[in-house]
């Protein structure tokens, strides 16, 4: 699958939803080079999480097609995008709060190909299931190092401060191996110095794992640092694509975020 | 380092320990002749409670769904596997090559149904899917009261083969050391993982790529096999199957033991439905004729105590002066595990800051410096 490089990893095509009579968003039309870090930004309420929920299949689309890789995903179940190479993080965190920081990236390890262990093995305690386990112990050790996790391992996710759990979000939805990484507001609620490491900790990761990210923020520091193309979405439509200095520039998104100019 | 590894290993092999302690002692003491007939029975009867509430455990403890369902999937059980043991009797005796034909024959028809009743029902959460399991066992139950005299006995029951007594309860407690083995293992591995992960965040665990249909119909079907089988010993422990005993209740007397013995926690499953069934029993024993009213008078007020004492707000401090676990731990100076300490105010000094105190100390240091010596001060700022 990775031999065509020229295909976008993500291309959105006429892709639309609405519940009942409410078009969340309609016409979108995104594409996403290989090893790009693509910002997807707005006011509130334009239907940002949307197009995330649409990708990863919680939503279906009434509308249009989504490729990854040249392979349409539409109707594919949540599991079966995942397997595929999408993985997201979530805008209200959401980790598995009763397990310990290592169990949390290894779950995210589960589908890996080299840690395939039947339940039966397991149930039944065949060799195969320590050598697996004990590889990922060490695979969920190497991935935490990154996000300098490694100390707290052993302690309950639910016990981490707000920034690192976000980092871990980010550390399990990496360790399932994705070719586009979804990030949602990944630095919502973090103070400015951690803003900042957080940008080269995202740049470290895409070129450490060749991986594509397409990051919803609302913090326009933080897109100017890190993307290299951003979509302004409103009221679910694209307003404007292209670098950040050009889309900041365009008179329409500036009304969306300012307002107009009244004479 | 080592010690600690030393306890963690003490804490996974703590339940075979125990049961194997006490399935060797009773043996022992039965082969000799020194157990009553009554103590047998209890006996069985503990080692069929346990396997019931460590599966049942399985569902509502790891995967975190309530089904109220598990006494039809005992019924099942006792019925399919004292049919066949019925029917084995002539040719094979009331050996154990009959005894394990049944049991797995009657598991596997448990199971069967587990993946039945799961596939419609473990896409509802919550209340609905205990509504569902809660009217299959009544279904299970009527089916079998309508069946003919012939095939399952109908009202009157099925009477099963007798096996012998000496026996029974060894064979029980051995199936529950496999049982623990296999439960346990299975928690224990990456399977048991992602079973905890969809009892904490379902949406979560899916955008992990984790199978959720897949695991709840396996962890829901596993646990239908161990019901299965606990009822085909049910079937062989009373002599008898009825329909009637597999009601509503005890589907809920399943459930007590599972919640008084701690949500997702094996070896407390293990403890209250031991101590609940030989309270049962002893009541049942010790208060007969014209005091029977008061079996579950007595039955129903030691549940609320317990449940009073074990979650009061109030009793906080009571408990953890003189909880099991904190003499246990006083004993062997053990040091509580860091993974299960959930105190937040705890950990107040070891919320990491990117600002470190002692830098910001010496860096005022360095201004004064600069005052005094304005050119280096130059340097600085540039």
């Amino acid at each position: 699958m990775n031999n065509n490089v020229s295909l976008p990893v993500l291309e959105t095509k006429n892709l639309g939803v609405s519940f009942g009579g409410l078009k969340a968003c309609s016409e979108v039309d995104i594409t996403i080079n290989k090893k790009e870090i693509y910002g997807l930004i707005g006011p509130n309420g334009a239907g940002k999480t949307t197009i995330f929920n649409l990708i990863t299949g919680i939503y279906a689309p009434t509308t249009g097609e989504i490729y990854l890789c040249g392979e349409k995903i539409n109707k594919l179940s949540q599991e079966t995008i995942c397997h595929k190479g999408v993985a997201r993080t979530f805008q209200n965190i959401r980790l598995f709060n009763n397990m310990t920081v290592i169990r949390n990236v290894m779950v995210g390890l589960h589908n890996r190909k080299e840690f395939k262990c039947s339940f039966i093995e397991s149930a039944l305690r065949f060799p195969r299931q320590f050598k697996v386990e004990k590889a990922m112990r060490e695979k969920a050790k190497e991935i935490l190092r990154i996000f300098g996790l490694e100390e707290e391992r052993n302690n309950l996710a639910c016990n981490l401060p707000y920034g690192m759990q976000r980092k871990l979000e980010i550390a399990r939805a990496l360790a399932t191996e994705p070719k586009l990484l979804l990030l949602d507001e990944p630095a919502a609620g973090m103070n400015p110095n951690e803003t900042m490491e957080l940008v080269e900790t995202i740049k470290k990761i895409r070129d450490m794992f060749d991986i594509t990210i397409l990051l919803i923020e609302h913090d326009l520091k933080f897109v100017s640092g890190l993307c290299d193309r951003v979509t302004v979405l409103n009221f679910g439509k694209v307003l404007s694509t292209g670098t950040v200095s050009e889309v900041l520039n365009d008179p329409s998104v500036i009304e969306a975020y300012i307002g107009k100019d009244d004479e | 380092m080592i010690k600690h590894k030393k306890n963690f290993k003490l804490k996974h092999y703590i339940n075979y320990i125990g049961i194997g302690f006490v399935t060797i002692l009773f043996s022992i003491l039965s082969l000799t002749g020194n157990a009553s007939i009554s103590l047998q029975f209890l006996l069985e009867k503990i080692a069929i409670s346990i396997i019931l509430a460590v599966s049942l455990g399985l569902v509502v403890g790891f995967l975190g769904e309530l089904s109220l369902g598990h006494a039809g999937f005992m019924c099942i059980g006792a019925y399919i596997g004292g049919k066949v043991s019925a029917m084995l009797e002539a040719s094979l005796g009331c050996g154990i090559s009959n005894l394990l034909i049944s049991l797995i024959v009657g598991g596997i028809a448990a199971g069967i149904c587990g993946v039945i009743i799961g596939l419609p029902a473990l896409r509802l959460r919550g209340d609905y899917l205990a509504i569902v399991t809660l009217a299959f066992g009544e279904i299970v139950k009527t089916i079998f009261i309508n069946t003919s005299a012939e095939s399952f006995g109908g009202a009157t029951g099925l009477s099963t083969p007798r096996y012998n007594r000496e026996f029974l309860f060894i064979y029980a407690f051995i199936i529950v050391l496999i049982m623990l083995f296999i439960v346990q293992n299975l928690i224990r591995s990456k399977h048991g993982r992602a079973i905890t992960a969809i009892r904490d965040s379902e949406i979560a665990s899916r955008a992990t790529g984790i199978n959720v249909t897949r695991y709840k119909l396996l962890v829901f079907a596993l646990s239908a096999f161990f019901a299965g089988i606990a009822g085909v010993l049910f079937s062989f422990s009373n002599y008898r199957v009825q329909c009637t005993k597999f009601d509503y209740n005890y589907s809920i007397e399943i459930l007590v033991m599972v919640v008084l013995g701690g949500m997702g926690n094996i070896t407390g499953g293990i403890i209250s439905s031991s101590l609940i069934t030989l309270l049962q029993v002893k009541l049942a024993t010790l208060l007969s004729g014209n005091l029977a009213v008061l079996q579950n008078v007595l039955y129903a007020l030691i549940l609320v105590l317990i449940v009073i004492y074990n979650n009061a707000p109030r009793l906080k401090g009571f408990r953890e002066k003189y909880s099991i676990k904190v003499l246990f731990n006083k004993i062997f100076k053990k040091k509580a595990d860091p993974a299960t300490v959930r105190d937040d105010e705890a950990k107040w000094d070891r919320v990491p800051t990117k600002i470190n105190v002692d830098d910001l100390l010496s860096m005022d240091l360095v201004v004064t410096e600069s005052v005094a010596k304005p050119d280096k001060g130059g340097e600085h700022n540039e």
